[in-house]
């Protein structure tokens, strides 16, 4: 897999790129329908959506097959959806508002769906930042981890954003969210049985010797 | 800038039927010469075309391929493409109306006497949805005053309640969990029934109602979000009570039993100050009352407009 990561990965990286451009070239084409501002905004909304949806799914699918080498494509699929949801975002800003940053702001405050989808927007934008090796060292391991944490509040935002603006059937927003619910639910059901473990005193059983507890000792062998 | 114009447009500036049909035809031979040219009859609608009414406007009308293919009508879907895909299973013959109620002459209107009912009017109205969207249709058909004159409403009759079509066989989106309660139900006040921009709508674009658009008859209520204009209609019935609305019973906390285009008021989930119009890239700004103030902010006066939204 070392070998073959790097070429897997360009591969990814270019299929990433394939919603984007079958979504601009239709656009270009004026073959997306009778309003094709809004299918360009919502395609590039749910791509967004989808991104982020894989790169949640990446932990569990790593613990679930054992495939550690998963771990190295999440930050590809991370950016994926802050690039198309940046742009989902310019073109609410662009085509719906023509930049009026006082309709935006009013927008922001009086309407709950915009509201959310702002907020997701707003907590993407530190992890996208702090997204590169150098960003993980200088905050270490364990600050970054809990920043990025916050990708789980991003999915949840996302999905009330969804939700609020459809008008009557949620179906779609529905699924996405069922979608979302397995896959935090999968970490708190894996956390919670990791905290159960630490209560009951330790991940491995607890060391015999002719049916007595024994303090094992580790002897660490050479390089 | 807005230029400023008068509203009520000379008969003489609007635009003549032969342009807009003109690029419809352009439209349809790009879209396939060869099935223009080889099936150019069988599959070419019925013609259905009137004199040019009063109150239309000179924008540029939508183009008939988007008036026909961006639909609301959640009996055959909640997606905008479905109308356009499943409504041709609607049977639309035979057909007739129940026109009853508080009237003093209640009558069944077989679709073909109701055509023949008054003279057909070409009207270009602005239609605007309550999710934001706009078009520009040439409608065929007359004012609903016509037809309520002819039942003679009695002195106790206050509102008018539209019921459309039922069909659970031909009706894809009607099931179980589709969020709606079926028929689809609407109404007016009766004097913004009888105001003559009310149209009870047979055709656009001088063709016969498309089934997605609403065959083979449906309201246009040019001044309120397009959810009010009911399509498919078999009954019309006056009542004293204000009825009971299909939106309104579903949220009545977004969707009001007046629904006036209003950009003051918005739904409560997204802004109404804008709309984009079909073709449009950028949004424009929404006009009170869809811009038809001048015939009907009248019937609203003294009314709080936030209050019956």
């Amino acid at each position: 897999m070392q070998r073959t990561l790097p070429y897997l990965k360009a591969v990814l990286f270019l299929l990433c790129l394939v919603p984007l451009a079958h979504i601009g070239w239709r656009f270009y084409q004026d073959d997306l329908g009778a309003n094709p501002v809004e299918a360009l905004t919502r395609g590039l909304g749910t791509w967004g959506l989808n991104f982020l949806l894989i790169t949640l799914a990446i932990t569990p699918a790593r613990r679930i097959t054992g495939w550690h080498w998963l771990l190295r494509l999440r930050r590809m699929f991370g950016l994926y959806a802050f690039c198309y949801i940046t742009l989902h975002l310019t073109s609410y800003l662009w085509l719906d508002q023509d930049f009026d940053w006082h309709e935006v702001a009013k927008d922001i405050l009086k309407h709950p769906f915009i509201t959310a989808g702002m907020a997701a927007y707003a907590l993407m934008v530190p992890l996208a930042a702090t997204s590169t090796n150098a960003m993980v060292r200088r905050l270490g391991g364990r600050r970054w981890q809990s920043l990025h944490r916050s990708v789980y509040a991003i999915g949840i935002l996302a999905i009330l954003h969804y939700t609020w603006l459809v008008k009557l059937d949620v179906t779609q927003p529905l699924l996405y969210g069922l979608v979302l619910a397995l896959l935090l639910g999968l970490r708190a059901l894996w956390r919670s049985a990791e905290r159960k473990k630490q209560l009951a005193g330790g991940y491995a059983p607890q060391p015999t010797y002719k049916g007595k507890r024994v303090i094992p000792i580790t002897v660490k062998r050479g390089p | 800038m807005l230029i400023q114009r008068p509203t009520d447009i000379p008969s003489s500036e609007i635009t003549p039927r032969e342009h807009y049909e003109g690029r419809r035809a352009f439209l349809r031979n790009a879209a396939g010469l060869a099935l223009a040219t080889t099936l150019p009859r069988a599959f070419a609608a019925d013609r259905l075309t009137g004199r040019p009414g009063p109150y239309s406007t000179t924008e540029t009308p939508t183009p008939f391929k988007n008036v026909t293919s961006y639909n609301n009508f959640y009996e055959f879907g909640t997606d905008k493409a479905d109308p356009a895909a499943n409504a041709h299973r609607l049977r639309t013959r035979p057909w007739s109306v129940v026109v009853d109620g508080l009237v003093q002459k209640p009558r069944t209107f077989a679709i073909e006497d109701l055509l023949r009912l008054a003279p057909l009017e070409e009207r270009i109205y602005r239609h605007r949805c309550v999710e934001g969207w706009s078009m520009v249709v040439p409608w065929t058909g007359f004012p609903l005053a016509a037809l309520l004159k002819q039942v003679e409403p009695l002195g106790s009759a206050r509102y008018v309640e539209f019921t459309t079509a039922l069909q659970r066989d031909t009706m894809t989106g009607v099931g179980w969990g589709s969020g709606l309660d079926w028929p689809y139900v609407e109404g007016l006040r009766l004097d913004e029934a009888m105001n003559p921009l009310a149209l009870l709508v047979f055709g656009l674009y001088g063709e016969v109602l498309p089934n997605q658009n609403g065959a083979p008859v449906r309201l246009i209520v040019p001044w309120k979000y397009g959810f009010k204009s009911g399509k498919s209609i078999v009954r019309i019935r006056l009542v004293e009570q204000q009825p009971q609305t299909t939106w309104v019973k579903a949220n009545s906390r977004e969707y009001g039993f007046y629904s006036n285009v209003n950009p003051e008021v918005d739904h409560p989930r997204w802004s109404q100050a804008k709309e984009r119009r079909l073709g449009e890239l950028f949004k424009r700004p929404t006009q009170m009352f869809n811009g038809y103030g001048d015939q009907v902010a009248m019937l609203y006066t003294g009314m709080d407009l936030r209050k019956y939204f």
